[in-house]
């Protein structure tokens, strides 16, 4: 049950958690508790999204429930998590918005964005969309130009409200942390993006995340390797071919060994095996780790990622047939959609983990384990 | 009682798993209670090759006794290992044991307990224990205890997830009503929650159910109405019934049924199983008065630590067994944050209102204690030269002015850990029955730690007296069922 007030809430359950202590040694949350007295919004927002979600303190708890003091702290923390998002989001209404809807608005905006592009390649391309194209070529469904604007000007929104989503979060901590005296100088921030990319706290003290009481098991943290890298590789695969483009005026459709299509062959892959991986192993751990209002919207960005990947992967199988124009506008829409919703769903996690580990490591005693 | 106690019957929130709901044949060892004595003797009797079954008091959520609210466990090492620094001799654990016990103890068993304690880690390790990184200089307890990463409750999901996989039979939510010892075995009558009583019989019967600080009917022969007003830091299934059943049935007692390990703790705490975060540390940093406004103890006698384990008595023997502590603002901050608030007031008179105590009388109780004090250099770190003079009970060391506003104030009450009352037990852990060891009863824990220590308390032996003679019992059972 979500709690009405989750940081009123929050600070109550840390309390109790600088009291006992007995959880101090499986990641830096509980140290990083330590070092505080009370708990303020922007505490809690800072300890959240330290959180990895290993779920280990869940089951270590004597105060967990059936206890009077109910305390759990992987599941308070994913609700102050969501709050946290939502609260630096820029501009906020529309993080509301996904919050209250995720699966409608990001099917929405599938179903918008193919409408968009279907009526933009009527009107630019006539009915090339419906038509097999020589040698699979992309611009002639969709105009390299209209791809271009569409493109750079969602892209180029969608990193600056992540930007400023971030940028706010981080300076939040950042001036709390100097302001409380608890920021030291000479902090390893590279040893903070070593552990954001290595999910070096979803195995907590060595051994891997929990699904269940006593299950641990490395599936969940492989999955998210395969997004994290078959993300990246998609992304190599689009900026290459931007550069193939731009610079050597190398135009597409590339051929099945060039560099955007290894790249993308191998990211889209990665990225489909990890986020259904994910799917499947959301439904399978004990629901008691996770915050189940925000099921929905952390299966919708797993959904559209995978969606994302199958359009494009399907595209490059088909993409001298008859069926590429259609598959390239739902490729295109899903892209789209997955830009506009960045800023304000899940994908934000991974940039507000590493600003947390960032201030972590500038506040951390250095001989403390983590 | 039982119809009350918390959780019972609530285990939707724990995991779905194949334990037993009832007893389904007979077995060669029975273990009676489920915290780390028994799961201990579990493990070992089954590794044996024995047919194994536990029978655990309380529901799946709350199983592990008080072993849940433990930490860590005092074990003797040679030299520096992953989870203990520095070396700690068999003869520094003698010598630091006979300091807190006065002496009284069964020197033998305390020199197998401390010798066997050597092994501890390495075999709770096999059982899929983690254990802390020991921190140099962190933590000045890790050169002697090593502390179980994630504490006592992570401890026990450990040892029954081995428990599981090695097939020992697990029954929760089940009372111990009858045991009765036949010359082929045991026979134990079971009486699960809302189901019926029934007969379960064994070649040999292992006795780790703990002391009876949770039954509140027993405490009060020894300490009468004040149990009212006593909080129980652990668990409430902690009620005594298997140790009841020995003593009726002839066995050997050890320990004064009047002892008990009692700690001044919040009295906002709840009733049972409040563990580690209602406990105060702050009593050497103030004062403490009772609910006539006056200070009846010194409380900065010695280091925390050795002086907080009086408190409880100390408490329970003043009217109403209730106390506060009161620490000005130069003293908030410096000892661990507690789970409740502290009052807070301007001035001495208007805590005492906010208290619910006689102002006149707080404010002339700090006047005079302000009145007495001796200048000197406060020092936490040593036993400081901060003291009273001439002022009856002194404060000994870290004495400061109560002065400085806001005033904090802290209700506390007795808060009790444990009994010592138990079970007389020989070399191989058996139960003296009728004047000569029971060849096939055995116990261990707490049930029988008041052959180790009668009086006062070591950090983490009862883990160490646990592990040590939950093994060693497990082991004989096994060889008694032969």
């Amino acid at each position: 049950m979500p709690h009405a007030d989750p940081l009123a809430h929050g600070a109550r359950v840390l309390t109790v958690c600088n009291a006992c202590r007995y959880c101090e040694q499986f990641c830096p949350v509980f140290p990083a508790i330590e070092q505080r007295v009370v708990f303020e919004r922007v505490d809690l927002a800072y300890l959240a999204n330290l959180c990895h979600n290993c779920g280990e303190c869940l089951y270590a708890c004597q105060y967990a429930p059936p206890h009077e003091f109910g305390i759990n702290v992987p599941r308070t923390l994913a609700e102050i998590r969501l709050d946290s998002y939502e609260h630096y989001a820029w501009p906020r209404p529309l993080a509301a918005l996904l919050r209250r809807s995720a699966p409608l608005t990001t099917a929405g905006l599938v179903v918008a964005f193919t409408a968009l592009f279907l009526a933009a390649s009527a009107l630019t391309a006539g009915g090339a969309a419906w038509r097999a194209q020589p040698g699979g070529d992309f611009y002639a469904v969709v105009p390299h130009a209209v791809m271009v604007a569409m493109f750079g000007s969602v892209f180029a929104l969608a990193v600056l409200a992540l930007a400023i989503g971030v940028a706010r979060f981080a300076g939040d901590v950042r001036r709390s942390s100097v302001e409380a005296g608890r920021s030291q100088t000479g902090g390893r921030g590279w040893r903070a993006i070593r552990d954001a990319l290595t999910l070096r706290h979803l195995h907590a003290a060595g051994a891997d995340c929990v699904s269940g009481e006593e299950e641990r098991r490395p599936w969940r943290r492989w999955c998210h390797h395969l997004v994290l890298g078959g993300f990246l590789l998609c992304f190599a695969s689009t900026t290459a071919a931007a550069i193939y483009h731009g610079v050597f005026g190398w135009l597409a459709p590339y051929g099945i060994t060039s560099l955007p299509v290894v790249l993308g062959t191998l990211g889209g892959i990665g990225l489909a095996a990890g986020s259904s991986g994910l799917w499947v192993l959301y439904g399978k751990r004990d629901p008691s780790l996770g915050d189940p209002a925000q099921g929905a919207g952390d299966r919708s960005f797993l959904a559209l990622l995978f969606a994302t990947t199958v359009t494009g992967l399907a595209l490059l199988a088909l993409r001298t047939s008859a069926a590429m124009g259609l598959l390239l506008i739902v490729h295109l829409a899903t892209v789209l959609a997955l830009f506009v919703t960045m800023p304000y769903g899940k994908f934000v996690h991974g940039f507000y983990r590493a600003a947390a580990l960032v201030v972590f490591e500038r506040e951390r005693d250095p001989a403390s384990p983590h | 009682m039982s119809a009350d106690l918390p959780g019972r019957g609530s285990s939707a929130f724990a995991k779905a798993t194949a334990d037993k709901s009832d007893l389904p044949q007979d077995y060669d060892v029975l273990v009676v209670g489920g915290g780390n004595a028994a799961l201990c003797a579990a493990l070992t009797a089954r590794e044996a090759g024995c047919r194994v079954a536990v029978v655990e008091r309380a529901p799946r959520a709350f199983r592990g006794g008080n072993s849940r609210h433990t930490r860590n466990l005092r074990c003797a090492h040679l030299a520096p290992t992953p989870v203990l620094t520095g070396a700690y001799s068999e003869d520094e654990f003698v010598a630091d044991l006979l300091r807190v016990n006065g002496g009284e103890t069964d020197a033998p068993l305390a020199r197998l307990l401390i010798r066997d304690s050597l092994e501890c880690a390495e075999w709770m390790g096999r059982h899929g224990v983690r254990f802390q990184a020991a921190l140099r200089g962190t933590l000045h307890l890790s050169r002697t205890n090593a502390f179980f990463l994630g504490g006592g409750k992570a401890l026990m999901n450990a040892y029954y997830a081995a428990a599981a996989r090695l097939g020992v039979d697990v029954v929760y939510d089940t009372e111990v009503v009858g045991l009765e010892v036949e010359d082929a075995g045991v026979r134990v009558d079971i009486l699960p929650a809302g189901g019926d009583r029934r007969v379960v019989r064994a070649a040999a019967a292992v006795i780790a159910s703990g002391g009876f600080e949770s039954n509140l009917e027993w405490l009060r022969e020894a300490w009468g109405d004040a149990v009212d007003r006593f909080i129980v830091r652990g668990t409430p299934y902690n009620t005594g019934g298997p140790l009841k059943l020995l003593l009726a049935a002839g066995a050997e007692s050890v320990g004064d049924p009047r002892e008990c390990h009692a700690i001044a703790v919040d009295a906002r705490a709840p009733r049972f199983d409040g563990g580690i975060v209602t406990r105060l540390d702050c009593i050497p940093l103030g004062i403490v008065v009772n609910r006539h406004g006056d200070r009846f103890a010194d409380e900065g006698e010695d280091f925390w630590p050795r002086r907080y384990a009086s408190w409880g008595a100390l408490i329970a023997a003043q009217p109403g067994q209730d106390a506060w502590c009161l620490v000005d603002a130069k003293m908030a901050g410096r000892f661990m944050p507690s789970v409740f608030p502290p009052i807070v007031a301007d001035s001495v008179g208007e805590l005492a209102t906010r208290l619910g105590l006689p102002s006149e009388r707080l404010d002339a109780t700090v006047r005079a204690f302000n009145a007495a004090l001796e200048p000197g250099r406060f020092d936490l770190e040593t036993l400081d030269d901060c003291r009273t003079r001439h002022i009856a009970p002194p404060k000994s060391h870290w004495a400061l002015p109560l002065d400085t506003p806001p005033f904090h104030g802290y209700p506390l009450r007795p808060g009790i850990t444990f009994t010592y009352l138990g079970l007389k037990v020989d070399d191989r852990a058996r139960v003296v029955l009728r004047g000569s060891p029971c060849r096939n009863v055995f116990a261990a824990g707490e049930v029988m730690a008041g052959n180790i220590l009668r009086r006062g308390y070591l950090a983490g032996i009862g883990m160490t007296i646990g592990t040590v003679f939950g093994r060693i019992a497990g082991a004989q059972a096994a060889d008694a069922a032969r």
